[in-house]
């Protein structure tokens, strides 16, 4: 079992919601991240998926420290990364790096390509001395399977797909354990998107990185991940191995969301479970009492709406669940790659 | 339809009336910008009927939208221009009509729902007035009839408390509700043909599945045919009968349903189901489309899509393929489409 | 994705690529690479640029304004007459083939008085629009980045100084500074009059970049910069302030125009500049009792006036052209 490298522990992340101009009053809070317990190992991909609110991309800022949690801690190999200063901060940065989802705005307009990649040399110094520098961009470069020969063009001179590639390349820089990855295929073309999937692959298996890798599509974040985190309205509902979520969801919420997702083959159409949810996603600020869930829950009971439930393993399954009914259902009929 | 200029009189004919709703015939659209001219469509046939889901997929850049807009009269001109073809709805060009008549046709025949349903709605009327402008408007109805007839059309997209919601306001819906609206607003006049702009890129999937089902529930209801635009394959298999591939502005490929995904005819089709994950797969290899969907101001010579072509022989380079006729119901735009098939059969009889 | 052009308008697939055998599937992940036509990479003052060329009110008035440059830094090559020694005997005398545009009241050259003129009303309106756009910018760097309460406590800064009205607020600053019957010299009735133009002035180019910054702040490129561990200066200097410039700068060009104009009406108002200054508001001030009889006195400076107005205002619309679709 490979280590653990990333801890995430009881992570709260609440946005005051003030009134008044000059002088603000607090009225309430978006609870956008309720106490999320999450690990990462070494070389695995866990992905995490929830629909919009879910609190899936506040996790991802918290987690690279770019905004402090109101509660909860995250440890990089044992450290508390939000008590780190100075130097320990820098070495932090050169282990976690961040891919961005739409690869139009990640990029500063401004700043070549070669700028743009070689930046987190300049900003650590320590990684790569002056003179190496462009060598370093264009090996990258060609990493991530764009020509070293433009490294003087713009952002703007290159397509979606390029550009998101120009962004891996930038996070692989400083050779980091860690990429989060936040929705990094979603703006992109269907054909550009299995580009940059496979090139996501291939980049793990050769450096050794593990990703946390956060989207809403349920196929993509299958075909990537080893471990999948289902969150719901700033909590996590289920966790489990890739298999376990896909196969044997256990959630009333997961089992909703396998469902509606559509399967590319007409011949499915009668065979797939149709479970519809009703209603809206409550508001953040405002979330149901007990289980969050359950105004648009078909089981749910009196239980639900006193008692929190916890993220725990439940009888008759094989991987934690926050549902006081936690039950297998097969939704999606996996088969085999190659298999009709 | 006012605003579509018809630039070239030399269209191209294939008029001969027949029993279809709508039919577009070899139509041709280009973007005259200063970095070029972009051919945006170029010879686009297709036609959809009562009672059936015709889906038109493609990526960005494939002309898709741009098509419907052509249909709907809505297109920006300049810089577009309509430059050939025409557009019959129950047999007659409408692009030869005044108008007037085109006017007429939009929303009592063909009526369209838009991908982003915050900006189609005017933000500073309530969702009731808005809807009840077409019937107020168009059918000269008094105030408190046409809020009842919005009251009740909020019913059957099944937005609860309707009597309540119609006086709202866009912003107080959720992005699911406002697609609704929005469809509540297009089938206000009972049109007879139903344009789906990617109802649902914006939404989440499970919204996404509630919105389709409604459209498909409402087309049957009544009876409409409808185009859903969109360039998910997913949502494609889900719903539609049958399907016309677009790629550079011209269709590639067209079958039903069945035979698109089960044997693909044209290497773009094929590529495309070769590149996208599937949920219900285990150990896939993605095999991806190499290169980038050309630039519309320089579209490649002869097949548009050569260049990403695994199979392109030379004479793919220098002749444009016609759409070709390989069944009823089948036609794809490759010179090899046969040899594909027959490949294919031998991968998965 | 309903625009076509989405997918690279600038990026073509290259058309004479080899066909590999039929059956074959390429590699994944082998992205083509796009080449564009002309192979030397432009950023987006390049393409700016581009656009600018190509703009014909541009050469226009950039023309103009070059000759008003030249005329100002070198009076001396467009006349030989000295622009303040005057003949009583040839007051008001009208134009002829000696003096294009006449003589004043005192006798003086009325085309050489233009063209000295132009010394102080650009000196005046490019300096002040220098400082204004360096006061105000910084500030509005500071309040749109730090925000919380540094911007709230310059933004009501700047909320006073707005709240003064422009014409009246320039006449009491520079009627206590530079009262009329003070003996200052002519640098320094110059400086006073572009520090009080500064003064009313630096809260809208603050405002300009304030909401630029605020704006830009929260873009991606932004957020990645700090996840790279870059600092606060680093990211202020090297992201926010490039992207930010832009409507400060289309702005800046346009108040260049308007200052002109400025110092010219509180010149006519008797509190800007005077003798021994001479500028084109100083010479419309002297014109004012003399304008039925002796109309050109009027005619030339306010002709040479307007014309650089609107040059800088010209200007500023072509810049605004060719810089606005890239900031989209």
């Amino acid at each position: 079992m490979s280590e653990k490298i990333l801890e995430i522990k009881e992570l709260v992340k609440h946005y005051a919601v003030t009134r008044g101009i000059v002088f603000k009053k607090t009225i309430g809070h978006v609870q956008a991240v309720d106490g999320v317990t999450l690990d990462l190992r070494e070389g695995e991909t866990l992905g995490v998926v929830g629909e919009s609110g879910c609190g899936k991309s506040t996790l991802s800022r918290v987690v690279m420290n770019l905004e402090l949690p109101t509660a909860g801690t995250v440890l990089y190999r044992g450290e508390d990364i939000f008590k780190m200063r100075g130097g320990d901060m820098r070495r932090l940065r050169r282990q976690i790096q961040l891919v961005m989802q739409d690869p139009y705005t990640s990029l500063n307009p401004r700043m070549t390509v070669g700028d743009l990649i070689g930046e987190p040399f300049e900003i650590h110094t320590e990684v790569a001395p002056k003179g190496s520098r462009r060598q370093k961009v264009q090996e990258l470069l060609e990493l991530v399977g764009l020509n070293p020969e433009h490294i003087n063009r713009y952002p703007h001179q290159f397509s979606g797909g390029q550009r998101q590639r120009i962004g891996i390349a930038r996070a692989l820089a400083l050779r980091p354990e860690i990429i989060v990855c936040d929705e990094p295929v979603s703006a992109l073309d269907v054909s550009i998107q299995a580009q940059v999937m496979n090139l996501l692959e291939k980049l793990q298996s050769e450096l050794g990185l593990a990703y946390i890798f956060i989207a809403h599509d349920l196929s993509v974040v299958r075909h990537l991940s080893d471990r999948v985190a289902v969150m719901y309205l700033g909590k996590i509902v289920e966790i489990g191995t890739e298999d376990q979520i896909y196969e044997r969801p256990t959630h009333p919420y997961t089992q909703a969301l396998l469902s509606a997702v559509p399967v590319p083959d007409p011949t499915v159409r009668s065979t797939k479970a149709i479970i519809r949810l009703t209603g809206d996603v409550p508001s953040p600020a405002n979330p149901p009492s007990g289980c969050r869930f359950r105004t648009r829950c078909w089981k749910a009971q009196d239980i639900c709406a006193k008692e929190v439930p916890a993220l725990v393993e439940r009888r008759g399954t094989d991987h934690p669940s926050a549902c006081h009914f936690a039950e297998e259902r097969e939704i999606v009929v996996t088969h085999e790659a190659g298999v009709a | 339809m006012s605003n579509i200029m018809v630039t070239d009189p030399r269209f191209s004919s294939a008029g001969r009336p027949s029993g279809r709703l709508l039919e577009v015939d070899d139509l041709r659209v280009e973007f005259r910008t200063r970095d070029g001219v972009a051919k945006v469509i170029n010879g686009v046939t297709y036609h959809v009927d009562a009672g059936e889901t015709l889906a038109v997929l493609g990526e960005s850049g494939s002309g898709k939208s741009v098509t419907a807009q052509t249909i709907m009269g809505i297109l920006d001109t300049p810089p577009g221009f309509l430059t050939g073809g025409q557009i019959r709805f129950h047999g007659e060009d409408m692009l030869e009509m005044s108008a007037e008549q085109r006017r007429k046709i939009r929303g009592t025949g063909i009526a369209m729902v838009f991908q982003d349903a915050l900006s189609a709605l005017n933000p500073v009327f309530t969702v009731g007035f808005q809807i009840g402008e077409q019937f107020r408007i168009r059918q000269g109805m008094s105030r408190k009839e046409a809020k009842r007839r919005s009251i009740e059309l909020l019913d059957q997209v099944r937005i609860p408390n309707a009597r309540q919601r119609v006086t709202e306001y866009p912003h107080q819906f959720s992005g699911g509700m406002r697609q609704r609206v929005m469809i509540a607003m297009s089938l206000a006049l009972d049109p007879e043909v139903l344009i789906a702009d990617e109802p649902t890129t914006a939404l989440d999937v499970t919204v996404q599945a509630q919105i389709m089902d409604l459209l498909a529930e409402l087309r049957r209801e009544r009876n409409m045919g409808m185009i859903l635009i969109t360039h998910d394959l997913g949502v494609v298999a889900d719903v539609s009968d049958r399907i016309a591939v677009m790629y550079a502005g011209r269709i590639v490929e067209e079958a039903n349903v069945h035979e698109l995904y089960a044997r693909p005819a044209h290497p773009y089709t094929l590529g495309l189901l070769d590149s996208i994950p599937r949920i219900d797969e285990k150990g896939q290899e993605l095999r991806t489309i190499k290169g980038l969907p050309p630039s519309l101001l320089r579209i490649p010579s002869g097949c548009p899509f050569h260049p990403r072509c695994p199979m392109a022989q030379p004479v793919c380079v220098e002749k444009v393929p016609p759409l070709r006729r390989l069944g009823p119901t089948r036609g794809s735009a490759c010179h090899f489409a046969e040899e594909l098939l027959q490949a294919e059969e031998l991968v998965k009889p | 994705m309903t625009d076509p052009m989405a997918s690279g308008s600038l990026v073509t697939s290259t058309q004479t690529e080899e066909p590999t055998a039929p059956g074959t599937i390429a590699p994944p992940g082998a992205g083509v690479l796009a080449v564009q036509r002309a192979d030397k990479p432009r950023g987006l003052l390049g393409d700016a640029w581009h656009d600018l060329r190509r703009n014909p009110l541009f050469w226009i008035s950039s023309a103009f304004i070059l000759l008003f440059l030249v005329m100002a830094a070198w009076p001396a090559l467009f006349t030989s007459a000295d622009p303040d020694y005057g003949l009583l005997q040839r007051s008001r005398v009208g134009p002829s083939s000696d003096a294009w545009f006449g003589y004043d009241v005192q006798g003086r050259d009325v085309f050489a008085r233009v063209i000295y003129g132009a010394q102080a009303s650009i000196v005046v309106a490019v300096l002040s629009t220098v400082g204004t756009t360096l006061l105000g910018g910084l500030m509005g760097v500071i309040a749109g980045y730090r925000g919380r309460w540094f911007d709230a406590v310059l933004s009501r800064v700047a909320d006073v100084f707005f709240g003064l009205p422009f014409l009246l607020g320039g006449i009491v600053i520079l009627f206590t500074f530079n009262p009329p019957g003070s003996n200052r010299g002519k640098w320094a009735i110059i400086m006073i009059v572009v520090a009080s133009l500064l003064i009313l002035s630096w809260p809208l180019s603050m405002r300009i970049m304030r909401s630029s910054v605020l704006a830009t702040k929260e873009a991606d490129y932004i957020v990645a910069a700090r996840a790279m561990g870059a600092s606060s200066t680093r990211i202020v200097f090297k992201h926010l302030i490039p992207n930010c410039l832009a409507p400060l700068l289309v702005y800046s060009t346009i108040l260049i125009g308007s200052f002109i104009g400025a110092e010219a009406t509180l010149t006519f108002l008797g509190v800007g500049l005077r003798s021994p200054v001479v500028s084109w508001g100083v010479m419309i001030s002297e014109s004012q009792n003399y304008i039925r009889v002796s109309p050109y006195l009027l005619l030339f400076p306010a002709a040479f006036l307007v014309v650089a107005v609107l040059s800088f205002v010209m200007l500023g619309e072509a810049v605004r052209e060719a810089l606005d679709p890239k900031l989209r």
